[in-house]
């Protein structure tokens, strides 16, 4: 009794839930209505006996996919008033799909047949003495290996496609390197020189400014090296001048 | 099955009860206290001041990048659940089904740490 009274409230709010997620003006409303449309689903889900699915709904689509709804739409630079704009222009074509939508939608509504044993298996979809989770575990890993690895598949060409869609080329972060500062020893950078009175820095073979700002520049391309310690050479070298 | 629902009884009464307070709430403070809306109640208050600019502008893609990946590890992690809770029955079976599942993602993570996606400037 209280099990069918929960059934028709929970499923009550969802409709209203989900009509107000289309029909809402404000797309953060919308997306607020959307979570409690998902924590209803949740409840419904639990009233069939899908625990575990009950739960990873909440954790998943609450808890990280509604978030990053949400996120998109309060960050993401949209004007809403703009974005409605072609209405008019495109109600006829939106009116056809829908209409190609809702004849398929019939046919399938009309064409359905349950088998006679379905609703005693929608009564009692898990054993009784095993939990449901253990119950899932027992299909999804060994009977369903097929599917289960094909859903990590397509994870990865989910993973591969966010990458590829969204990451540009860019230059490596200059980035500190702890053990290649410690290696650096005096001599790698330092030259003392004794330099003879009155000679001039092609006598004691000094390069010029020149060539000191190739060094440098060869010194930033290494990447690992900073423009600091190329900096520090120059400056070795012109001290020494 | 009814001792499944029977379980999460108390969180229907105390949803229930949360419910009614936060309709008694609201329901009290507009039945018993006065209510005289005027425009000068929802204007910025003493220092508040009104925003000079929108919240919405353009925003870089990384951070969807890190959303996105972070939701299909928990989804790896969902999958992980079931299988933690039943592995003694499973066998190796079960087992090699799983390090598979992981290791296909394996190859992912591998991928994305590769290409610098969780580089952050």
């Amino acid at each position: 009794m209280i099990a069918a009274a929960a059934f028709y409230v929970f499923s009550a709010i969802m409709l209203a839930a989900a009509t107000m997620v289309v029909t809402a003006r404000n797309p953060v409303h919308s997306v607020l209505f959307l979570i409690l449309a998902f924590f209803n689903a949740a409840a419904l889900f639990l009233l069939a006996g899908a625990e575990f699915l009950a739960m990873i709904l909440v954790i998943v689509y609450v808890g990280a996919v509604a978030v990053l709804f949400l996120f998109v739409v309060m960050m993401l630079d949209i004007n809403f008033v703009q974005f409605r704009e072609g209405f008019q222009r495109y109600a006829p074509i939106g009116a056809t799909v829908g209409a190609v939508l809702l004849i398929e939608l019939t046919m399938v509504l009309t064409g359905w047949r349950f088998l006679p044993e379905a609703p005693q298996w929608r009564s009692a979809p898990i054993p009784a003495n095993i939990s449901n989770t253990a119950a899932l575990a027992e299909q999804l890993y060994t009977h369903n290996i097929l599917l289960f690895q094909l859903a990590g598949l397509l994870l990865l060409v989910a993973m591969i496609g966010a990458i590829v869609l969204t990451l540009r080329e860019r230059r490596m972060p200059r980035r500190q390197i702890i053990r290649v500062q410690l290696e650096r020893e005096v001599r790698d950078t330092l030259e003392i020189l004794q330099v003879p009175i009155f000679a001039g820095t092609d006598e004691i073979g000094i390069r010029m400014r020149k060539a000191i700002s190739e060094d440098r520049g060869e010194a930033a391309h290494e990447g690992a090296e900073s423009p600091m310690l190329a900096a520090s050479h120059a400056q070795s070298e012109t001290e020494g001048h | 099955m009814h001792s499944l629902l029977g379980q999460y009884l108390p969180i229907l009464v105390f949803m229930v009860i949360a419910g009614g307070i936060a309709l008694a709430l609201v329901l009290g403070s507009l039945l018993a206290a006065r209510q005289k809306p005027y425009a000068e109640k929802l204007s910025a208050y003493e220092c508040g001041f009104d925003p000079f600019g929108d919240a919405r502008r353009r925003f870089d893609v990384r951070y969807y990048l890190v959303a996105i990946l972070f939701i299909i590890f928990d989804l790896e992690v969902a999958f992980l659940f079931p299988w933690t809770v039943r592995l003694s029955r499973l066998g190796w079976y079960g087992f090699w089904s799983m390090m598979g599942f992981l290791a296909i993602l394996t190859v992912g993570f591998i991928y994305e740490w590769r290409k610098g996606a969780l580089e952050w400037e």
